[in-house]
């Protein structure tokens, strides 16, 4: 650096300086200034032409980003129809407000505030509250839907003191029969932080979309939630809209058309009243399942804003499990609704219709007697299913061994899964010596089959299955339930049974309902059209506990139908389950209104009415009058609901299969069931006469496992 | 310069006369564009200041040499107690404030304190004996005249008005002729220095800034926002820009301070690049006449003074420009004679006053050649 005029430094302390050498180094580092400022200017230069030349696309798609705002519209969501083209869930316009926790800068005080201006309930706003502190991001909180304009109208013109609140005009969703279809379709919600984390698209946390939550809702997702429209808006830094830029409208999603027949499936909701339980009626030409209702339910319309506390703790308290679709996930054992299958099962194995044994009111199998819940004296096959004599059953289950019999169920449906498009179904269990091996590492006793044979013992099936059963029983055809409707008529497998056979089964289970059977009050009131049937009643605790008929709920037996009409021609075949309903008489006369209206709607209402006029309502009705009083009596101090969806249902699904526990060890241990019928309360009981010691270890040891199969 | 324009007009520095008025009146545009188009905001009262601002100009080149030699410790003094008080009344009144109101007037003593060290730094070295330069004893007057008001300053706390009293000092003093190598240690103790005063002489949120340039993503959305939005005002513009009044970054409220701090970048997105070479060139030019006139003055006052208020208009132009182009921490320093701000034109004026008034002494007693 000696141009910048350094002295010499080793000669001498005192350095020459003049004028002149001053001179020159002034001149010399002016110099130096000048070139270090144009040096800088020159590189000022340069990397201005670098970020607004070379990165200049870069920096313009930011600036646009900036500039342009991208809203997206949330598609209106397809339809769900019913087989006639009616919606079983629509969308309402309305207008809706949300918020966003993330832009709001102080959320207290902004919900106090909304609360206020929309008039909401303590515990909706605790609702709130909890879900925007679990929110994350940008995760939009429906605050209200349904708002009339002038709220509306406050709130838009408020919007600048309260930041992140997001008032629009949108779709919600809309079940018009309510709680009639709560748990065939689910219901819709908005998208869980989970959700949005696993599949992370801007439309997720849009305010005012909603995905399927549950059953069919869930199941057609992709069919139904269509394509979301966008606006494209000029905004400033701090999110004010400027202009409309450009808007693209959505595509609303596909209707998915079901098999269901709404009128029907509302029906049937509504005739189980108060009772617990299901009822599903299936084409037997097509397996177009028509109604699939499991009640009590809930109302699919007041989850859409997500499950308030108080509702939630609500039908989670009520002992009837409104959460649970009993149709699917209900295991009962079927008792003797399974004795027409067992029948075919014998025709198979070659007994002959005519073969007959005395009943003595029992039978000895081995050298154990067992009960026989009368005595029948001589029983064939007719006799043995409209009298529903367990004897006959025993003698033949031994002769032809349960292995064929269990084959028999299985074909039938029993213990299967059906490709549904459902979130999940318990297919239950269809005992057999190699069932019993596997799963309970023991020998199948000769006691095993007795109980198996009338539909007791480690038996377990669901209602669908039980529909399913009665129409491939019904038709000999290996009918398959479907949901979706198409137009495409489906072939079924035939079974290798004689029409006479087939005739045979048909008229003893008419003789059921129209004959000197067990079920003489289910008889339809038409004159050319017959209903035929098979009654069947589960026990849940052993006698010495409650008679099954009275005393406490809980404690009742389970009454079971399983039927189709017209018999000698079935076209519609079905099932009818009521739990705790003392008796197959609780069921049948369901069954019996149910296929009422479904040849005549007139002459069904009619009798609904009446019975809705003593209930208090439509089912519809109730919910909302039980839901105001337990809100009444519970108060603020209602414990808020799980996060996340799945808890929803697993925490009732735990609570239901401890509940269901006692079925299963009586349905272990017993080998007594009653029949209902107008005789029954005359049959004196006697104690499950094949119990023992082993047997209750076993039922303990099944205990702990109480679903043989759920997914 | 022929006759036909009259001399006392020809003798008047036009070529930097017309870059400094293309300056204001191209700033004028950008503080419409800056007001969403509205001429009064902020254009109307950059042109006044300019037109009032440039009359304290002229007035101040018409001072003699004499004049000013004979006033330029009692106004360092009295600016100094300006200061002080300040910072006095700052304490009494609780909190920090940088300015003194005299009636409608409000008074930045610190910016005045930057052409005024200049003054006095270049007074002390033309009248110091030449034989005294290399003498470290005689770095300690100018020391303090530098650090005196650079420490009452920083007490605002106000780094960037430091860094300028201390880069315009330290310019003077290089220019003294001082030897090199002091500069070299400087240099030296300075860089030895950083982390300390990083840790214990800036505030917290300076040296968040510090981190933030260094580090632009990790705060995108506080201070390193605003150096983000800046490139993305610059970058967007492209070439030619977006044409005047179609900035959307600063109308759109983007960019921050879009009136001072980072005016240029509002510029630069309307236009573009050629508009920033447009700046660039005026301030080359600008600056260029500043450093002839210091080569041109007759003795050492004047070169250095002409020399060090080159050197402080040039610190507010880098500063600023680095700044806005991400290459420097964010610090206050407005774009002379773009800005619109009332402090930072005034010492700018009164620089650009010095330089007319150093190049008039000039014309009036020209160098009789290389040894005087």
């Amino acid at each position: 650096m000696g141009i910048f005029g350094r002295r010499k430094i080793g000669a001498k302390p005192r350095e020459l300086v003049s004028q002149t050498t001053l001179e020159n180094a002034f001149n010399r580092r002016t110099f130096v200034i000048g070139g270090a400022m144009g040096g800088i200017g020159t590189i000022l230069a340069a990397r201005m032409a670098y970020i607004a030349i070379a990165e200049n696309e870069r920096w313009v798609l930011e600036s646009e980003s900036n500039r342009v705002n991208l809203s997206l519209i949330p598609p209106r969501r397809g339809w769900i129809l019913d087989r006639n083209g009616a919606p079983l869930a629509s969308n309402r316009a309305d207008f809706r407000v949300d918020v966003i926790p993330d832009r709001m800068n102080d959320p207290e005080q902004t919900l106090s505030a909304l609360a206020d201006i929309l008039d909401l309930p303590d515990t909706t706003v605790a609702d709130i509250t909890k879900r925007v502190d679990d929110a994350r991001g940008f995760q939009p909180v429906e605050v209200a839907v349904g708002l009339n304009y002038d709220q509306f109208a406050a709130i838009s013109v408020r919007l600048p003191d309260l930041p992140g609140v997001v008032p629009q005009r949108g779709f919600s969703r809309f079940y018009p029969t309510g709680p009639s279809v709560g748990h065939l379709l689910g219901y819709v919600g908005p998208a869980s932080a989970e959700e949005y984390e696993e599949r992370p698209d801007p439309i997720l946390i849009t305010p005012g979309y909603k995905i399927g939550k549950d059953a069919l809702e869930q199941q057609f997702e992709q069919d139904l939630q269509g394509k979301p429209g966008a606006r494209r808006v000029e905004v400033t830094a701090s999110g004010r809209i400027v202009r409309d830029l450009e808007t693209r409208e959505d595509v609303q999603g596909d209707p998915v058309r079901l098999t269901i027949d709404g009128p029907l499936q509302d029906y049937a909701a509504r005739r189980i009243g108060l009772e617990s339980g299901s009822c599903v009626v299936l084409d037997c030409e097509t397996g177009d399942v028509l109604c699939m209702s499991s009640m009590p339910s809930f109302d699919p319309n007041s989850f859409s804003q997500g499950i308030g506390r108080v509702e939630y703790a609500m039908l989670r308290d009520d002992e009837r499990v409104p959460l649970r679709n009993k149709v699917l996930k209900g295991l009962y054992p079927p008792g003797s609704t399974v004795k027409p299958m067992h029948c075919m099962a014998f025709l198979d194995a070659g007994v002959k219709p005519e073969e007959a044994i005395m009943c003595n009111g029992g039978r000895r199998i081995g050298n154990r007697f067992f009960n026989c819940w009368s005595n029948h004296g001589r029983v064939d096959m007719a006799k043995a299913i409209y009298q529903s004599c367990d004897s006959y059953f025993y003698h033949f289950a031994q002769q032809v061994g349960f292995e064929k019999v269990a084959e028999w169920a299985h074909k039938m449906g029993l213990g299967e899964e059906f490709d549904l498009p459902v979130t999940s179904q318990f297919y239950g269990t269809v005992p057999s010596p190699e069932w019993k091996l596997r799963r309970r590492e023991s020998e199948w006793q000769p006691y095993d089959t007795v109980n198996s044979s009338i539909g007791q013992g480690y038996y377990l099936v669901n209602p669908l299955q039980l529909a399913v059963m009665s129409a491939r029983l019904a038709t000999g055809d290996r009918v398959v339930p479907r949901l979706r409707l198409t137009e495409d008529k489906p072939k079924f497998e035939h079974f290798a049974f004689s029409d006479e056979e087939i005739g045979y089964v048909r008229q003893a289970m008419s003789d059921v309902v129209n004959g000197p059977g067990t079920a003489g009050r289910a008889r339809l009131p038409f004159d050319d059209i017959k209903m035929a049937g098979k009654t069947g009643t589960a026990q849940v605790v052993s006698l010495s506990i409650s008679d099954g008929k009275s005393g406490p709920w809980k404690y009742r037996d389970h009454g079971l139908f399983v039927f189709f009409a017209p018999f000698d021609k079935p076209k519609y075949a079905g099932a009818v389950v009521i739990e705790h309903g003392g008796g197959s008489g609780s069921a049948y006369p369901i069954a019996r209104d149910v296929m009422t209206y479904l040849f005549d709607p007139a002459k069904g209402m009619e009798a609904l009415r009446a019975l809705e006029e003593q209930w208090g309502g439509t089912a519809q009705q109730r919910l909302d009058s039980k839901y105001r009083a337990y809100a009444a009596a519970a108060g603020a101090s209602v414990p808020p609901v799980p996060t996340r969806d799945e808890d929803i249902f697993d925490q009732v699904e735990a609570e239901a299969r401890l509940a269901a526990r006692p079925d299963k060890e009586l349905a272990e241990g017993a080998n007594r069931r009653r029949e209902d019928d107008e005789a029954s309360s005359q049959i004196s009981r006697a104690p499950p006469s094949a119990q023992t010691p082993d047997r209750q270890a076993e039922a303990a040891a099944a205990a702990e496992t109480p679903q043989d199969g759920s997914q | 310069m022929s006759g036909i324009v009259p001399e006392p007009i020809a003798r008047q520095p036009w070529q930097m006369l017309f870059p400094l008025f293309g300056l204001i009146g191209f700033g004028a545009l950008v503080l419409t564009s800056a007001a969403a188009g509205d001429f009064d905001i902020y254009a109307k009262s950059h042109l006044i200041r300019f037109v009032v601002l440039f009359a304290m100009a002229v007035v101040i080149s018409r001072l003699s040499k004499p004049l000013v030699s004979f006033f330029t410790y009692p106004a360092y003094l009295v600016i100094l107690l300006l200061l002080m008080a300040v910072e006095i009344v700052g304490q009494v009144g609780g909190g920090s404030q940088r300015w003194l109101e005299v009636g409608p007037i409000r008074i930045q003593p610190s910016e005045l304190m930057k052409p005024a060290v200049v003054v006095a730094l270049a007074h002390y070295y033309g009248s110091l004996p030449v034989g005294m330069i290399p003498n470290w004893r005689a770095i300690l007057p100018a020391g303090g005249i530098i650090l005196a008001p650079m420490a009452f300053v920083l007490l605002q706390p106000d780094l960037g008005t430091s860094l300028a009293i201390a880069f315009g000092g330290g310019v003077v003093m290089f220019l003294a002729g001082l030897p090199i190598r002091w500069f070299i240690f400087a240099g030296i103790a300075g860089i030895a220095a950083i982390p300390l005063a990083f840790f214990f002489a800036l505030q917290p949120y300076q040296q968040d800034r510090v981190t933030t340039f260094l580090d632009p993503e990790s705060d995108p959305l506080g201070e390193g926002y605003q150096i983000t939005q800046s490139k993305i005002a610059i970058g967007s513009g492209g070439i030619f820009g977006k044409g005047f009044n179609e900035g959307s970054q600063s109308h759109l409220n983007y960019l921050p301070e879009p009136h001072t701090d980072f005016v240029f970048a509002t510029m630069a997105e309307e236009w573009g690049f050629v508009g920033g070479l447009f700046v660039l060139g005026a301030f080359a030019v600008i600056l260029g006449w500043g450093l002839s006139v210091a080569r041109a003055a007759s003795d050492r006052f004047s070169k250095l003074l002409a020399a060090g208020m080159t050197a402080t208009i040039f610190f507010y132009v880098a500063i600023n420009l680095l700044m806005v182009m991400g290459f420097a921490p964010v610090v206050g320093i407005p774009l002379p004679f773009i800005s619109h701000g009332g402090s930072s034109m005034m010492t700018n004026m009164i620089c650009i006053g010095v330089l007319m008034m150093v190049h008039r002494w000039n014309r009036n007693a020209p160098r009789t050649g290389l040894i005087t």
